[in-house]
């Protein structure tokens, strides 16, 4: 465990993974301190989903410290694990629980004992009421609590799986591509939506749409090929002659 | 906390399903014993085993759907569960039988003496105490599913790879149980029963005592079933079967969820087996066949997976449907099955009872402009 990682809440430093001989992260180091959101860009490939494999225990590092909270090695924990620890994770795909209701969807995800027994025996109590209405609030929800997941367009079950990750009270967020496949109004509710959540936790978010990026008005990390190519502001790295090169020139 | 547990399991349809349950439980073998043979309402000896025995199916096919319909995992080894509780009530009745056997030994069963074993096998200890052999009927089907659970779900095998394993499974003790070594009374399995509990097992009270039984257990089962789908735990294994990975990345441990509804389920259906064996008379390896487990998929099918009245419903239409056919046209009663079994899968994919649910809520409700199919498959 390394000194280095006290005070921040996400370390890591000189992660690799490969497989199949294919480094998809190659001496990856990066450092994320509580309360800070960033924004991470790169062209297909450069290793982003990779990255968030690791970090919630999906793919293991060949080589390399994963630190979560200044103390956690997140390499020796398993997704649930993790979860439990704090650090929640969006989808690229949205994916919700589709034969549930809207409100079942975030009693589940509540930050709650999830044990066998105690689920078998829950009693819903005042304050899971609460919760889930406030949550339904900030997601602009409230109207679609009783429908099943199923039936909601794609923007709307990104914002619910937004609003579950919300009741799961992460410290740490990792949201993957919130905005693909959005129309424009839906893009600036979801920056809307961030930004909120982002004021009492740490959000790291991989996006690809530059304009996306612009209205987080975040610092932005550019991965290419596995590793940091660049880091700053987004005016910064876009003037950065080897980013343009690989990534906004093509 | 057991209180709220229970309320909530007893919904309006829970109510209606118990109470239909133990209505039968007394109704029929009141026809049965108390009117006499020339009346209408009689229930006739043959007619009452035959029932109870649909029953203990239901019993199987409701476990299945406990595992299958709600957590998505199809399980095609149920059969071996059930036949285990099977044996653990066949070992019951042997050791009752006493020195009334064809051998006339005291202690040991007919077919150890035939095998010219000298003593009892240390695993039939035990067995002429009722208590015992109900606590096994429990205990054995519920340990080999832990077993088999702990490892199969911890590799996280899934979907066809877990139910060729489950078929492998039933297969392998399918094999074992054939062999005389084994202390099963091998190819012929265990049979000729006298007694249970004291009372004659060919007796008309005893018949009607074992099918009031049945439809007891049935719906205490129902009762659990239902508990446990409508609580918490209920929406996380829905959440499970629809997206595993999703509830993991929210914490929940998704093997020790699947772990213990499989070993719950496989619990109840060694109870149906131990409540099928005294009402058939006999036990044997055929019960462990593949094909048995299949043909249990299919009543779960039919009835409508999921619902946990469609297993039931299916599991006393396709068996009674068989009695009728098997009679009739003996031969093609297979054929008849597997045709049934691809009717339900492309035009009921919801089975009989989730059809009927599905129409009722179109008919309760207004159109609606978008209606997108709500349940995904569980499994394939």
């Amino acid at each position: 465990m390394t000194k280095a990682a006290h005070g921040s809440i996400l370390y890591l430093d000189g992660v690799s993974v490969s497989f199949d001989g294919f480094k998809a992260i190659n001496n990856l180091s990066l450092i994320l301190e509580p309360g800070e959101m960033r924004a991470i860009i790169g062209p297909n490939g450069a290793g982003k989903t990779t990255m968030m494999d690791i970090i919630t225990g999906k793919t293991r590092p060949d080589c390399g410290d994963v630190i979560f909270d200044g103390e956690i090695d997140l390499t020796c924990h398993d997704e649930t694990d993790i979860a439990s620890l704090g650090v929640g994770r969006k989808f690229q795909k949205p994916t919700v629980f589709e034969s549930h209701t809207v409100w079942d969807n975030l009693e589940l995800a509540l930050n709650r004992d999830r044990g066998i027994f105690a689920t078998l025996f829950h009693t819903p109590t005042g304050q899971d009421h609460e919760q889930i209405t406030k949550i339904l609030e900030t997601t602009r929800m409230v109207h679609k609590s009783q429908e099943l997941a199923a039936n909601l367009s794609h923007g709307q079950k990104q914002w619910l799986e937004i609003g579950m990750l919300l009741a799961q009270e992460p410290k740490l967020l990792l949201v993957d591509e919130p905005v693909a496949g959005m129309t424009d109004a839906e893009t600036v509710e979801t920056a809307r939506l961030l930004r909120e959540i982002a004021k009492d936790r740490s959000v790291v978010v991989v996006e690809h749409d530059m304009g996306f990026v612009r209205d987080l008005n975040v610092k932005v990390t550019v991965l290419a090929e596995g590793s940091v190519l660049a880091e700053g502001s987004l005016d910064h790295v876009s003037s950065n002659q080897s980013v343009i090169e690989n990534y906004l020139g093509r | 906390m057991i209180t709220s547990f229970i309320f909530k399991a007893l919904d309006r349809r829970a109510i209606w399903v118990v109470g239909a349950l133990v209505t039968l439980a007394a109704a029929v073998p009141a026809c049965n014993l108390l009117l006499p043979a020339n009346s209408p309402l009689h229930i006739s000896n043959f007619a009452i085993t035959l029932m109870g025995k649909y029953l203990t199916y239901a019993l199987l096919a409701l476990a299945l759907d406990l595992v299958w319909g709600y957590c998505g995992i199809l399980s095609l080894g149920h059969g071996a569960f059930f036949a285990l509780g099977g044996y653990a009530m066949g070992m019951y009745l042997m050791r009752q039988i006493g020195s009334r056997g064809v051998y006339g030994d005291p202690v040991l069963p007919d077919f150890m003496v035939f095998l010219n074993w000298q003593e009892l096998p240390w695993f039939w200890l035990g067995f002429d105490q009722f208590w015992f052999a109900a606590i096994m009927i429990v205990l054995v089907p519920g340990t080999l599913a832990f077993v088999f659970g702990w490892f199969a779900f911890r590799s996280r095998v899934t979907g066809v790879y877990l139910s060729i394993i489950t078929q492998a499974m039933t297969y392998a003790l399918l094999l074992a149980f054939f062999r005389n070594e084994m202390g099963f009374g091998g190819n012929n399995g265990l049979t000729d029963f006298k007694d249970i509990l004291g009372h004659a097992i060919q007796s008309d009270t005893t018949r009607a005592a074992l099918f009031a039984a049945s439809a007891l257990s049935l719906a205490v089962a129902f009762l659990i079933c239902s508990g446990i789908v409508r609580s918490k735990f209920g929406k996380v294994l829905i959440a499970v079967r629809d997206a595993e990975t999703r509830s993991r990345f929210f914490g929940f441990r998704v093997e020790n969820v699947k772990l213990f509804v499989f070993v719950v389920s496989a619990m109840m259906a060694g109870v149906a087996g131990a409540l099928y064996v005294p009402q058939v008379g006999i036990i044997n390896p055929g019960e462990f066949a593949p094909a048995n487990s299949i043909e249990v998929v299919i009543w779960t099918a039919v009835g409508g997976r999921g619902t946990l009245i469609g297993p039931i419903t299916g599991a006393v239409l396709v068996n009674a449907g068989k009695s009728v056919f098997t009679a009739a046209f003996p031969e093609y009663w297979l054929f008849a099955l597997g045709a049934l079994f691809v009717a339900v899968t492309l035009f009921l994919p919801k089975g009989i009872v989730g059809a009927i649910m599905a129409a009722k809520t179109r008919l309760s409700r207004p159109p609606r402009t978008s209606t997108t199919n709500a349940a995904p498959e569980a499994a394939e």
